[in-house]
């Protein structure tokens, strides 16, 4: 962190450096048209970003759509507060874990956040008018003297400074005894899932006192425990199917259609183990830790450890592409076992077209993968080399072979920096990464279309 | 050897992972802990495996009986050859059944505690896992891994050092119990 300890001056690059715990980004997440940005912390508080629509001179381009695309904090809440459960004596963290907007429907805006016991519906509106002129009020909000009404009027609407309102609409709580890792809405607009480590709840968006438990994968004997749901999401398109992923590597399909509870898939994706990897933390780098539906509802992306996976629905032998993140820490995994990252859990996201997937890595990398191509990159997220309006450059992390000026050795790595979290704009090519306590929003200028440099 | 030491090595991790997880915030972390048991099975399998192939290569030399090179730091029961009549390494039950019998002549009677416990795979209980339960000097069968005491001694924080101790638990259930 840059102290010096031999140093006979105090050294306070370290006091920059220094990040509160609560101020750690642990979840970030677009709306659906992409306005709005959504930041969870450890603290429990919720960030939403807003898209600024004008230009005010910031575009200098002619024919550029007048979105000076710059993102602005918009509204600030804490979602939710450090608890405490009684009969387990456990103190449930307030971090929230993930955040999903549902489709918007008025001119209310509603997302869903949770941490890892309780669920909230939170609606976000606008309020840029007052009523202004009542009768029985004077315009500090006392009430007036009666006698001295003598007439009446009718109170009008008067623009006002814009204020941003967040209100707590529902509370779904006491639906899951174990640490909820996913949450997903369903195409349905009224029903969502909600996914702890061994059942998956689904949801009525209007009803909070109960839930239908959908998957249950808890053994009658905990010692046969074998495995843990890491992640579910529900089909974009077909509100009858989802999916969920495991901690032995797993996929599963469920049709609800087929029963009540869906503790049987319909498809089940596996990759065979390659026996000559075998090591003693196969099966820590198998687990997945994401996975997303393509837009097209096609596909599925996972990420484990080492490897992000494109995988075809209507194929369950394996996956169609696998892209080497960072391969070059597999002989590594003895210390990053030692140090715990090897329990880091990355997301990945697909780009608005499906063509180019996305995941995060160390020393504040993430990775690009064209799937057309095949051929990944790595970018930077870093505050020192990354000036407003600089063009990210490419990095290299060096493992051997030809050394090029600028590539960074495996050894010297800062795996405390780590990107886990990222969220790509559903529509254009504008990515938002989120490293520690700090955001990033990238955005393709030269070609709004799809072209990667 | 180096298989068996890394093994030793990421066994001790995770049970200082397993132990510091009952105190973090945010409760017992059910998928890590998992993960964790995992490893540990994972580690124990291969320590296993390569102590049966030390044992099969040593059964072939019949040279001497002395210790095993890679057993160097495993505590062989004083006196007793590893393979005195060269017979091959048996299926781990027999070999244990006689061991046993071995040891009630040879060695001094042990409490009866450690007669009761459940007989896995044949290993050397290791020495770097601090025990509470007060250990004899002279140690138990060779090759004798008793991983689920260990677990039982560190992480269950169990009160057996008086009266019998209970059954020895599958790694699952000391997460399980959590």
């Amino acid at each position: 962190m840059g102290e010096d300890a031999e140093s006979p001056k105090i050294n306070h690059t370290f006091l920059r450096d220094y990040v509160t715990e609560a101020d750690v980004i642990s979840t970030v997440e677009f709306n659906q048209t992409g306005d709005l940005l959504a930041t969870g912390d450890k603290g429990g508080r919720v960030v939403i970003f807003q898209r600024e629509t004008d230009s005010k001179g910031e575009s200098e381009e002619v024919g550029e759509t007048g979105d000076s695309g710059e993102y602005n904090v918009y509204s600030t809440f804490q979602s939710h507060e450090p608890d405490f459960d009684y009969l387990k004596s456990l103190e449930i963290e307030e971090k929230i874990n993930k955040i999903r907007w549902l489709p918007q429907q008025n001119a209310a805006h509603f997302l869903l956040s949770t941490n890892d016991k309780t669920i909230k519906l939170w609606k976000v509106s606008e309020r840029d008018k007052r009523p202004e002129g009542y009768n029985l009020k004077d315009e500090e909000g006392r009430l007036k003297d009666i006698s001295t009404i003598t007439s009446l009027q009718v109170p009008v609407l008067r623009p006002t400074d814009l204020m941003v309102e967040v209100r707590p609409r529902r509370v779904f709580s006491n639906g899951h005894t174990y640490h909820v890792n996913s949450i997903s809405v369903n195409s349905d607009g009224e029903t969502y899932l909600s996914a702890d480590d061994l059942r998956i709840n689904m949801w009525n968006l209007g009803i909070t006192d109960r839930s239908f438990n959908i998957v249950d994968i808890k053994p009658a004997n905990m010692e046969d425990l074998t495995e843990v749901i890491t992640a579910a999401e529900f089909h974009p398109h077909h509100c009858h199917l989802f999916v969920y992923s495991s901690s032995k590597g797993t996929l599963r399909l469920c049709d609800m259609r087929s029963s009540a509870l869906c503790d049987r898939h319909t498809k089940l994706f596996e990759e065979p183990e390659d026996p000559g990897s075998r090591s003693f933390f196969s099966e820590i780098i198998s687990s997945v830790s994401d996975v997303k539906f393509s837009h097209s509802g096609r596909y599925l992306l996972t990420r484990d450890y080492l490897t992000a996976k494109v995988w075809d629905l209507n194929m369950d032998k394996g996956p169609v592409e696998t892209y080497q993140v960072h391969e070059y820490l597999r002989s590594k995994l003895c210390s990053l076992y030692e140090n715990d990252c090897i329990f880091d859990k990355f997301e990945c996201v697909w780009n608005s077209s499906d063509s180019v997937i996305m995941t995060g890595a160390y020393n504040s990398f993430f990775r690009m993968f064209d799937r057309e191509t095949g051929r990944g990159v790595t970018l930077e997220a870093w505050r020192e080399s990354s000036k407003p309006r600089a063009v990210l450059r490419t990095r290299r992390v060096y493992s051997g072979g030809k050394r090029r000026r600028g590539d960074v050795g495996v050894d010297s790595l800062d795996f405390t920096k780590k990107i886990l979290h990222m969220a790509w704009h559903p529509s254009e090519n504008i990515i938002a990464i989120a490293a520690t306590n700090n955001l990033y929003i990238f955005q393709d200028r030269v070609n709004p279309e799809t072209q990667l440099q | 050897m180096e298989v068996t030491t890394e093994a030793k090595r990421i066994m001790v991790v995770a049970l200082g992972k397993l132990y510091s997880s009952r105190t973090q915030r945010g409760g017992l972390r059910l998928h890590r802990s998992l993960l964790l048991t995992m490893v540990m099975k994972s580690a124990r399998d291969m320590y296993h495996a390569a102590q049966e192939t030390v044992e099969w290569e040593a059964a072939e030399q019949q040279e001497s009986p002395a210790e095993e090179p890679t057993d160097a730091q495993m505590e062989l029961q004083e006196g007793k050859p590893l393979s005195s009549t060269g017979e091959e390494v048996e299926s781990s039950p027999a070999k244990l059944r006689r061991d046993a019998y071995n040891k009630e002549n040879m060695s001094p009677p042990r409490p009866a505690q450690h007669s009761r416990k459940r007989r896995g795979k044949a290993a050397v209980e290791p020495d770097f896992l601090p025990c509470k339960k007060a250990k004899l000097e002279q140690k138990n069968s060779p090759h004798q891994l008793i991983l689920s005491t260990v677990l039982l001694c560190e992480y269950m924080n169990c009160s057996s050092e008086v009266g019998a101790p209970p059954a020895p638990m599958p790694v699952q259930r000391a997460i399980a119990a959590c």
